[in-house]
């Protein structure tokens, strides 16, 4: 870790893609105990990104540096084939070595430990999820990059896995690096956001975001009001159906 | 104790069942078996240029299933065809070329069904000793690289970004792989490499639940493989390569009668 507590920055990084840039010009950087997370568009580039700072893909133009090497990832999509028979127990052990003991502990804060002999298969997307979660915990990591890690889960455990990501930041010391399509979580509790379509759109607090013309231009007038709710003074009635009336 | 030439094969192909063990769970864990056999076929021109040279046939076939693995990332780089496409491209180009030279040394006497099927005939002491020195290497080599190997294999992004380097152990993995074919070929044939590569491996995982539990198991149903099926060649006079591989499917076969009872039994 540098001195600043900087774990990664990307500089006006980008990746080309033949014929076009799929993002450019992007700078960021994660320092401990913050969460910074990347919204936008499908195609936008989140992913991309992601995996600039991840060092999957190499930057085009522009550069990365990263100060350190303790990084754990929650992938957005992982298939695993079914000829390769896998426990949770193994999948736990894939870039790590760990006791059953740690192992139970990880997964028991996101609330699977039950899952431990299943085989990975058999998991509904929501459980998979968890354990990817619990996997990347127990690397102690102190950068951890989550792209979309609660697609699947229910609507309770959506805001239970928040709470454990929110967590995460304190308990472990670590810097997060988040994709999300939950503008509620990333408005409420991140310390910085970043909003790409291709190249940054805006960033900064999420309070000077949700203000930003070009924030409100990508997610439209009525989904950026409406996430004001969380940070203002109601101005308005919800009525059963979510929409609103004055 | 080597004198007898059936007691020379079975030990050799024991060693073979050893190393294929292993590799075939990650070749079919990779989704690999094509590239496998794409190897194999290749095995043919490394056989003719070992007789055309005077080289060892092991390391004339090992020299010529890296070169094509290497070249199959290059033609991966600089073309957009599929991936079957540029193995079936390689795999029967190199196997006409292969030919076609063993049609320039109709000089030397060439047993061919040999070279296509196996001859636990030809199987010598100095076979035995290239095997299993070669098998303890082989298999040396994927203890040492096995979890970084194996993350890469469950993901390859993941691996990449939590530091396990997969693109080198990629590398050395494919090495393994025309080792281990470089070995196999007297006992098994070019033809039928992949099958001991594939079939105790599958037949494994139909009755296995975790990774080492399948690699364990598809060494014990290899050897049983080899060591039926060199009986079988024995009293029967059939080819040693073909015999192991078809004892290995009746196996594969039986593995899966117990998940169709389950299955019945569920219902």
């Amino acid at each position: 870790m540098s001195k600043n507590n900087l774990l990664v920055s990307l500089d006006n990084a980008g990746i080309y893609k033949s014929p076009k840039w799929l993002i450019r010009g992007v700078s960021l950087e994660v320092k401990s105990r913050q969460i910074v997370t990347l919204i936008g568009p499908n195609g936008s580039g989140k992913t991309t990104t992601a995996k600039m700072v991840l060092n999957i893909l190499e930057p085009d133009e522009g550069s990365l540096k990263r100060y350190t090497n303790k990084i754990a990832y929650v992938p957005q999509k992982i298939n695993i084939d079914w000829t390769l028979p896998l426990r949770v127990v193994d999948f736990m052990r894939l870039t790590n070595n760990l006791s059953n003991n740690e192992i139970i502990e990880s997964l028991n804060q996101t609330g699977v430990e039950k899952l431990f002999k299943e085989q990975i298969h058999s998991l509904s997307g929501g459980e998979f999820q968890r354990v990817l979660l619990a996997r990347a915990i127990s690397k102690k990591p102190e950068l951890l990059v989550l792209d979309e890690p609660v697609q699947g889960v229910d609507f309770n455990g959506e805001i239970d896995l928040y709470n454990i990501i929110k967590n995460i930041s304190a308990n472990l010391n670590c810097g997060i690096l988040l994709v999300s399509h939950d503008l509620h979580f990333v408005m409420s509790a991140t310390d910085h956001v970043v909003c790409l379509n291709g190249h940054i759109c805006c960033s900064g607090k999420p309070s000077s975001v949700i203000k930003d013309k070009a924030y409100i231009e990508l997610f439209g007038e009525h989904r950026s009001k409406t996430l004001t709710y969380y940070q203002h003074e109601h101005d308005h009635i919800h009525d059963s159906d979510g929409s609103i009336s004055s | 104790m080597f004198d007898d030439f059936f007691t020379r094969a079975l030990v050799a192909g024991i060693g073979i069942a050893i190393i294929t063990g292993p590799l075939g769970c990650l070749v079919i864990w990779r989704r690999l078996s094509y590239f496998g056999d794409t190897l194999a076929h290749s095995a043919l021109l490394g056989v003719t240029l070992a007789y055309a040279f005077s080289l060892n046939i092991a390391f004339s076939v090992f020299v010529i299933s890296a070169v094509i693995a290497l070249l199959l990332l290059n033609l991966q780089k600089r073309t957009r065809l599929a991936g079957d496409s540029l193995l079936g491209l390689l795999a029967h180009s190199t196997l006409a070329i292969g030919l076609v030279l063993i049609g320039f040394l109709s000089s030397i006497r060439f047993d061919i069904m040999g070279l296509l099927f196996g001859d636990i005939l030809a199987v010598t002491v100095e076979d035995i000793a290239l095997v299993w020195i070669g098998g303890f290497i082989i298999i040396g080599i994927l203890y040492f690289i096995w979890k970084s190997l194996f993350s890469a294999t469950v993901n390859y992004d993941l691996a990449l970004a939590e530091g396990m380097k997969p693109n080198i152990y990629n590398m050395i993995f494919t090495l393994l792989l025309a080792g281990v074919i470089a070995l196999s070929i007297k006992m098994i044939g070019t033809l039928l490499i992949t099958g001991l590569l594939i079939i105790p491996a599958a037949t494994s995982r139909n009755i296995t639940h975790n990774p080492k539990q399948m690699v364990f198991v598809a060494i014990l149903i290899g050897i049983l493989s080899v060591t039926i099926g060199l009986f079988t060649s024995l009293e029967l006079n059939t080819s040693s390569g073909p015999s192991i591989i078809v004892i290995a499917i009746i196996l594969f076969i039986i593995s899966l009668i117990p998940l169709e009872l389950r299955g019945k039994l569920q219902k």
